[in-house]
């Protein structure tokens, strides 16, 4: 199988759907003839034309807007936020429009758009431009919210999005668009909201999305070597989540750890703490412990930056503490 | 008014003006009853916007609103009696009672919404302009929006995207002087929006808003200009509403005398007493058109009234899509009839043509800006 970078997964996932549907088009800041400001839509201007790869001005709440109205007439937009940081401009038109124009128009319209770029943490890039926003739009009803982590699950969600009928807010990682991974060849579609068991063990359950996988797998791999073998559920889709896979692996380990990389405070992991505490309380033996980034802005200097976040010792110290065993 | 009307056009401006006046009537009643509830935006004194652009342009053209709503949906031939229900919040309503005053989509006849964020509904038109451009299809938007709409974000940021790629608009600015109770002039550096077009390079007009007739003339000029691929316009129509801006709204902030004086130029009467000069159609024949229009909204009132709520399942349904749901057009729903309902082009279908990048030159001698009047 070949491996594939995560840029060159959704260059696939993108290019296969645009030759399939001719009502999809891409559309964003940079997205033509720079090929991209992270490169995910290389050669897609050369190979579609510019009315469907289309260059934006610096206007996200215009073109986020533009995609819904596109959308609501039958077209299927993908609409490139350089990152979700800046979306935050065009979040008017992603939580009042897309997402309520269904429910206000009792089921005369749908709309299915995707939107997707980057979020979370880039590496030195200070506080506008490493936020985890993800659980501001799982908040919204009208949504879908899909943050995979691999290549090919990034690749086989993302077609499976853009042919979905509804808004998706399609969440990558700045910090993953280099990773390798394999991708199976040929067509590749996976149903959006099934979590996916990355790895299987029976002492405790590491629930995570996104970039914060690989910190779980690293975590993973250090436990095991002590011993600890954690079931894995890497969610993929934060909305609808699959409470089942959850309650599941918690049932079978009677532990959990939460891996986010954002925000604790009203964090997606709060939710998922709530659904534990509620569907399986007599099965916990321990409380569900969460591990995240620091309820602080984030700051430029490395080692100001680096408190901040989740990294794969933390990880390592929450299982053992829902394990009660001693560190070191 | 120079140009020869035939008779049934005056009518159909008349009849449909009046419509929307008394509709909007019945509704502040019921308002004051308790039947109606929360935000309620009544479109008196403005409804000879809606009633021109609605015979300016064609069926299939896509329309677009803010929340003040109920006009320009009564005027392209809405159920009467459903969009009451809506604002009644019964199940007989086009969106089951989900949207109420606010939310008026009548999808059927391309009226696509009442939006309430001000200014959100105007990027969504140049989202459907940039679609039939995409198919290479003539339809056109209409948007509507308020004067106080234009001090946001959207408005620039979808006018700059609009004129730089010649997407079919109409940006219809129904100026009504207060953005709910701030006088345009005391917020805005250029409180004459259509002057704001200067900065798009987009062509301007500005047309009495009182006057259906000027209004239907100018839409339709423009609706041409933007179908044969010329761009966008930004159109300001001078209007007044003679009421407050929502049912909670006493209008203090302006004074009985300006009110007053407004109404003489209440657009109703105004094309009553011009055709009947013009001896186009006598009083009795408008006599007759509004004892069938009172009858028509009483049937309207009555049949919100005798409505049932929508069944507490529906707080489940139309939020996401399943796979293979149809949407269920409302008339079909409520009353039973087959409708046409849109259909667009598959993937497979579609060729796309358009190039985004080049811009269509002016015409010889057409004025590609124009100065508003």
């Amino acid at each position: 199988m070949a491996e594939i970078a995560w840029r060159e997964a959704l260059n696939q996932a993108l290019a296969e759907e645009m030759e399939r549907d001719a009502n999809v088009f891409l559309m964003g800041e940079e997205v033509a003839r720079y090929d991209g400001a992270y490169k995910v839509s290389q050669g897609l201007l050369a190979k579609f034309g510019s009315a469907r790869v289309v260059d934006t001005p610096i206007s996200e709440l215009g073109f986020a807007g533009l995609g819904v109205g596109a959308a609501l007439v039958g077209l299927r937009p993908v609409i490139e936020m350089m990152t979700w940081n800046f979306a935050v401009l065009a979040m008017d038109q992603i939580v009042h429009n897309a997402a309520k124009v269904r429910q206000m128009s009792g089921g005369q319209l749908r709309c299915p758009i995707v939107f997707r770029g980057p979020n979370g943490a880039g590496g030195r890039l200070a506080a506008q431009h490493s936020q985890s926003l993800e659980a501001n739009y799982a908040h919204f009803p009208g949504l879908k919210v899909v943050a995979p982590s691999t290549p090919a699950d990034a690749k086989g969600l993302l077609k499976a999005s853009i042919r979905d009928d509804n808004p998706i807010v399609f969440l990558e990682a700045e910090l993953l668009y280099g990773v390798k991974g394999e991708v199976p060849p040929g067509e590749l579609l996976l149903p959006l909201g099934q979590a996916s068991l990355k790895r299987e063990g029976s002492d405790c359950t590491l629930i995570t999305w996104s970039r914060m996988y690989y910190h779980a797998e690293e975590a993973a791999r250090q436990l095991e070597a002590e011993g600890i073998h954690v079931d894995l559920l890497d969610l993929r889709t934060l909305k609808p989540l699959d409470e089942a896979a959850i309650l599941t692996s918690v049932r079978k380990t009677n532990r959990a750890v939460i891996v986010e990389e954002g925000w604790s405070f009203c964090g997606v992991g709060a939710q998922l703490v709530d659904l534990i505490q509620s569907q399986a309380f007599d099965d916990l033996d321990a409380p569900v412990q969460r591990v995240t980034g620091l309820d602080v802005n984030r700051s430029y200097a490395a080692v100001l930056e680096h408190a901040a976040e989740v990294n794969p010792a933390r990880i390592v110290a929450a299982v053992k503490q829902v394990l009660y065993r001693e560190e070191g | 008014m120079a140009p020869a009307y035939p008779k049934d056009l005056v009518l159909r401006f008349f009849r449909s003006m009046y419509l929307i006046r008394r509709f909007e009537e019945r509704a502040a009643q019921a308002y004051g009853q308790g039947k109606i509830n929360g935000f309620c935006h009544l479109y008196i004194g403005q409804e000879a916007v809606a009633v021109g652009v609605n015979e300016a342009v064609q069926p299939r053209d896509y329309l677009i609103t803010a929340y003040r709503d109920h006009g320009y949906a009564l005027a392209r031939g809405a159920d009467v009696g459903m969009v009451m229900a809506e604002l009644f919040g019964r199940g007989t309503g086009y969106s089951k009672g989900k949207g109420g005053s606010m939310h008026i989509y009548d999808i059927e006849h391309n009226v696509l919404g009442g939006y309430g964020i001000v200014g959100g509904q105007i990027p969504l038109a140049a989202g459907t302009a940039f679609a039939a451009r995409y198919r290479n299809d003539d339809r056109i938007t209409v948007c509507y929006f308020g004067d106080a709409a234009a001090n946001q974000g959207s408005f620039h940021e979808t006018l700059n995207m609009a004129a730089k790629w010649s997407l079919p608009v109409i940006f219809l600015c129904e100026n009504n002087r207060y953005g709910m109770g701030t006088a345009m002039t005391r917020v805005s550096a250029v409180a004459k929006v259509a002057r704001r077009a200067v900065a798009y390079d987009m062509r301007a007009e500005s047309v009495d808003g009182h006057d259906v007739l000027k209004v239907y003339e100018t839409v339709k000029d423009c609706a041409a200009w933007c179908r044969s691929g010329k761009g966008p316009v930004l159109l300001e129509a001078d209007t007044y509403r003679y009421r407050g801006h929502s049912m909670s709204d006493a209008a203090t902030y302006r004074s009985k005398e300006e009110v007053e004086a407004e109404r003489k130029s209440d657009p109703i009467p105004r094309l009553r007493a011009w055709a009947v000069s013009a001896q186009l159609a006598t009083e009795a024949e408008f006599d007759a058109l509004e004892a069938e229009v009172k009858a028509t909204v009483d049937e309207a009132v009555k049949f919100a009234d005798a409505s049932p709520e929508p069944p507490v399942e529906e707080l489940w349904t139309d939020h996401l899509v399943e796979p293979g749901e149809r949407d269920v057009p409302p008339r079909e729903r409520v009353r039973g009839v087959k409708v046409d309902w849109p259909r667009y082009p598959s993937g497979q279908e579609l060729r796309v043509k358009w190039d985004l990048e080049p811009r269509i030159p002016v015409q010889d001698g057409e004025p590609h800006l124009k100065k508003p009047a």
